[in-house]
């Protein structure tokens, strides 16, 4: 065995290394779904009759839809019945404190290196905490409730805010917007709901964590930003799941409303786990993401680093209904062993002077597959509109693919778009520059990576670019030999 | 017949095929008929393509076929040489073939004196006269990018044109291909189907031209499959000035089957709808592929343009170019197509669509797309879709040059890059005489 694949077999073997599974007695129902199901879920959640009606609507249109095939993604389909589709963590009584909270719980963060406390002492991030379905502990509320921001899980919004919810939820996301937006408007069990009101600026990053806990347990998360006029937020997302044989579905949903020169910046770093080398197991990432911006002068950044799951199709877009309105897209999305990725975004142009910005950086390695999917659609009445795309495709070894699907639709004559696309490998000549002068060849492709990268890491608040380039170094340890 | 739903059409298409069938005679028993008979099964299983079909999302042929296509008769229409004389490029030296209605016509195409080494047949006589060479260059239908319009055209292929450049011969007289449709009394179907053999160290030029003659409309579904030999050079040209009448679907399929330059250039001017697919397998190293097109529409025009090019063989380099400038109320399309497969390693493929829209009411939709499993390559593709620079216009305004000129003066550096590239004087100077009149 050559050396390069000796370094290859160490880290194809290497196990993830946040694979285990900590015991929590589930509240589960049974698996499978029906209305009694949606019902339950509704019930267990003490929801109020519209949002039960809501989810029964949903319910019906999902039974109407199949599942979209379209995508450039291949995996035994999910068996919607055997899904349990709803537990929670036994722990249901209000908390207070963290010293309320399950250590079990507790310990579980702790590994994953998001100790509440900590993050609460050190980093002046709060953290609504999101265990299987129900949310945990939210720290930092009562500071940001002197500003009037709203920042629960989803089912406490429902109880005490529920005319916001009423009014936004299914606004930028319809409940029969596709088969999996509707399975998780049906079915969902938590998630967050972010409220900033007019002319307040977020003093502190927003962040969520994400698990999957409970075995057989589909994930549907939704949330919920709403951004009122002048106001700013920026919303970070993580994620790790333990490790697992069957494969797991997540959809989840994400919303967000931006009114009248209100900012959202969302941010996502992503690392479930990706299945083993085989290809054996690893989550399914399907989910809706979109963003409108409905007033003037509002703007929406989604950027992401996505290096888990063993299938996603991702698709965070904007709806840019807001003269002079602006939305963006930073994508990484590392895939290895036999991670299949199909990401990109969408970018509705609808109100005058308009302005879009897509950047994506695919690298793939192994037997993986990674694709682009992209839409720039300018209306007719969004003069003047401005659109730059950019996506580079990085392949490390003979048997991954990369490709790219730009689909650009102009209307009008004011409207100027651009986009480019290259794919190549790491150049010889980069590798050789690093090594003669005494970089080994591994941290040699991490530099370059990391460097291809940049543009979109750079875009990260600081806590997430970190994790993320630790993330990307040790998702394509060992690719290039 | 108005509004035909896609069940009607599928229908109309089934008896058409019937009644092709029937007036085949005796050629039922040769092996020809057992293609078309499979093509059309092939075919039948989809049927006419649909805008849910994502290859005709942007395109929907099936609602213009419905909505224009009606009283379809066989025409007893008889074209003299005037008739059809009037339609050639002018000054330009050339082989002239003409096809009627889809099948070539042999007293008004010039078929006497051919340069040695050109062989041209009626296809049905072809492939008794010619059988080795039918079974292995005929019907490419496992080709990326062979699609239902392509197996409809195998079923009712009939008198087409087979033409064989023989080995080491050079044919500089250009080989110009006049298609007229007939639609002066009733709409017209016509389904012309060549094979164009380009044998081992050849060259030769290919220009084909399609003519709507008449108020009616027509439906053109034509496919011309092309094969390079080893060290063949093939330069291929299509050019468009159709009727306001015309619905065009067209597959060029070409297979570089050995070390081979293969030149495509296709400008389209005027047409109801006109969507071109030209399919290109690359099968051995080395071989070099240029695609450029141009689409100059206003009106009412829609232009679709697809391509494939699809890399098998390592070493290889693909260049395509495409330009579109959109006026009125037309509708331009692109969709390129770049696979590199994992055995074609060293690959470059260079893809670009530049479009300038000069109405609120015209539209494009790109779709540059690249699909590569191999990892040692260079592959870009960009698309830009804006309007005349402001400056440059200042500019020239500035010099003393009036508006519309100094607009003239950008379009046609805008396409010149495009226009440049054919190497057919006579149709070089008929394209840039369209666009001085358009312009």
């Amino acid at each position: 065995m050559s050396k390069d694949d000796q370094i290859l077999e160490e880290f194809a073997s290497k196990e993830y290394e946040h694979g285990w599974n900590v015991d929590i007695e589930a509240d589960s129902a049974p698996p499978g779904l029906n209305e009694d199901i949606v019902r339950f879920i509704s019930a267990k959640k003490e929801e109020p009759e519209w949002l039960l009606e809501w989810r029964l609507k949903a319910y019906r249109n999902w039974r109407k839809m199949v599942e979209p095939e379209w995508a450039n993604i291949h995996y035994p389909k999910p068996k919607f019945e055997d899904i349990i589709y709803y537990s929670a963590p036994k722990q249901k009584k209000k908390i207070e404190s963290l010293d309320d909270v399950d250590p079990e719980l507790l310990k579980t963060f702790e590994r994953l290196g998001i100790s509440l406390t900590e993050q609460k002492r050190l980093t002046g991030v709060a953290v609504d905490a999101v265990m299987d379905s129900v949310s945990v502990g939210t720290t930092f509320k009562k500071q940001l409730a002197e500003q009037g921001i709203i920042f629960c899980s989803f089912s406490e919004a429902v109880k005490e805010h529920p005319e916001l919810v009423k009014k936004y939820i299914g606004s930028v996301v319809p409940s029969n917007d596709n088969f999996y937006a509707a399975l998780n408007s049906a079915v969902f069990s938590d998630g967050s709901f972010c409220y900033i009101p007019k002319g307040v600026r977020c003093p502190v990053e927003l962040s969520t964590y994400f698990r999957i806990n409970a075995a057989n347990t589909g994930q549907f998360e939704r949330t919920l930003i709403v951004a009122e006029e002048d106001s700013y937020v920026s919303y970070l997302e993580g994620c790790t799941a333990p490790q697992r044989d069957e494969n797991q579905l997540h959809a989840a949903v994400v919303e967000i409303y931006a009114a009248k020169s209100a900012e959202v910046k969302y941010s996502t770093v992503q690392n479930w786990f990706p299945g083993d080398k085989n290809g054996k197991g690893g989550i399914y990432n399907f989910v809706t993401k979109r963003g409108i911006c409905a007033g003037d002068y509002a703007k929406i950044s989604w950027t992401q680093v996505e290096t888990g799951s063993a299938v996603t199709w991702k698709y965070p877009s904007c709806i840019l209904k807001g003269d002079h309105s602006q939305g963006e897209f930073y994508s990484v999305a590392v895939t290895n062993n036999y991670q299949q990725a199909d990401t990109g975004t969408k970018m509705i142009h609808l109100g005058k002077n308009t302005k879009s910005r897509i950047v994506s950086k695919g690298v793939s390695g192994g037997k993986s597959q990674n694709s682009y999917r992209g839409l720039v659609e300018i209306h007719p009445r969004a003069e003047n509109s401005r659109n730059f795309s950019q996506c580079d495709s990085l392949l490390m070894g003979d048997q991954c693919g990369a490709h790219t699907f730009p689909y650009i639709e102009v209307k009008n004559k004011s409207s100027q778009v651009e986009h480019e696309a290259t794919t190549s490998k790491i150049g010889e000549d980069q590798i050789f520059y690093c090594t003669q002068r005494g970089i080994d060849e591994e941290s040699a492709v991490a530099l370059i990576v990391n460097g291809y990268c940049k543009e979109v890491l750079n875009k990260l608040p600081m806590e997430f670019a970190v994790e993320a380039q630790k993330l990307l170094a040790l998702t394509l340890e060992g690719s290039v030999g | 017949m108005s509004k035909l739903t896609k069940e009607q059409i599928d229908q109309f298409f089934i008896e058409q095929f019937e009644s092709f069938e029937q007036q085949l005679n005796g050629e039922k028993s040769l092996p020809l008929h057992k293609t078309r008979k499979e093509a059309f099964d092939t075919y039948k299983q989809s049927g006419f393509p649909a805008p849910k079909d994502e290859e005709y999302k942007y395109t929907n042929i099936a609602k213009a076929f419905a909505s224009h296509i009606s009283s379809v008769e066989t025409s007893d229409i008889e074209l003299t040489k005037e008739d059809v004389q009037k339609h050639f490029i002018s000054k330009l030296k050339a082989i002239n073939l003409v096809f009627v209605n889809g099948e070539l016509n042999t007293s008004l195409s010039d078929l006497k004196d051919l340069p040695g080494g050109l062989i041209i047949e009626n296809i049905n006589d072809a492939q008794t006269k010619y059988e080795s060479d039918f079974a292995s260059y005929f019907n490419k239908a496992d080709m990326a990018g062979a699609d239902n319009f392509f197996s409809l055209n195998t079923a009712f292929t009939n008198g087409g044109a087979f033409i064989k450049v023989e080995k080491s011969a050079i044919i500089e007289q250009p080989l110009a291909c006049y298609f007229f449709s007939t639609s002066q009394k009733n709409d017209m179907i016509s389904q012309p189907r060549n094979m164009i053999i380009a044998g081992e160290n050849s060259q030769a030029t290919v220009i084909e031209n399609f003519i709507t003659l008449g108020e009616h409309a027509s439906f053109t579904n034509a496919v011309t499959e092309i094969t390079l030999e080893q060290d063949a050079i093939f330069n291929y040209y299509k050019y468009q000035n159709e009727s306001d009448k015309a619905i065009h679907v067209g597959a060029t399929m070409v297979e570089q089957r050995g070390k081979s330059v293969f030149n495509a250039g296709s400008f389209s001017l005027r047409g109801m709808m006109l969507r071109n697919n030209l399919n290109i397998a690359i099968h051995k190293p080395h071989s070099e592929t240029n695609m450029y097109g141009m689409y100059l529409l206003d009106g009412k025009s829609h232009v679709d343009n697809h391509s494939v090019v699809d890399h098998i063989a390592p070493d290889c380099e693909s260049n395509e170019l495409y330009k579109g400038v959109l006026d009125g109320k037309s509708k331009g399309v692109f969709n390129g197509k770049i696979f590199v497969r994992q055995a074609a390693q060293k690959t470059n493929a260079f893809q670009s669509n530049g479009n300038i829209l000069l109405a609120d009411t015209a539209e494009v939709d790109t779709k540059p797309q690249l699909e590569i499993w191999a990892d040692d390559v260079k592959c870009s593709h960009g698309c830009t879709v804006g309007q005349l620079d402001a400056d440059q216009l200042f500019y020239l305004k500035a010099r003393g040059i009036d508006e519309k000129t100094a607009k003239s003066m950008l379009l046609k550096a805008f396409a010149a890059d495009v226009i440049t590239t054919v190497k057919v004087d006579a149709l070089r100077e008929l394209i840039e005489k369209n666009i001085e009149e358009r312009i």
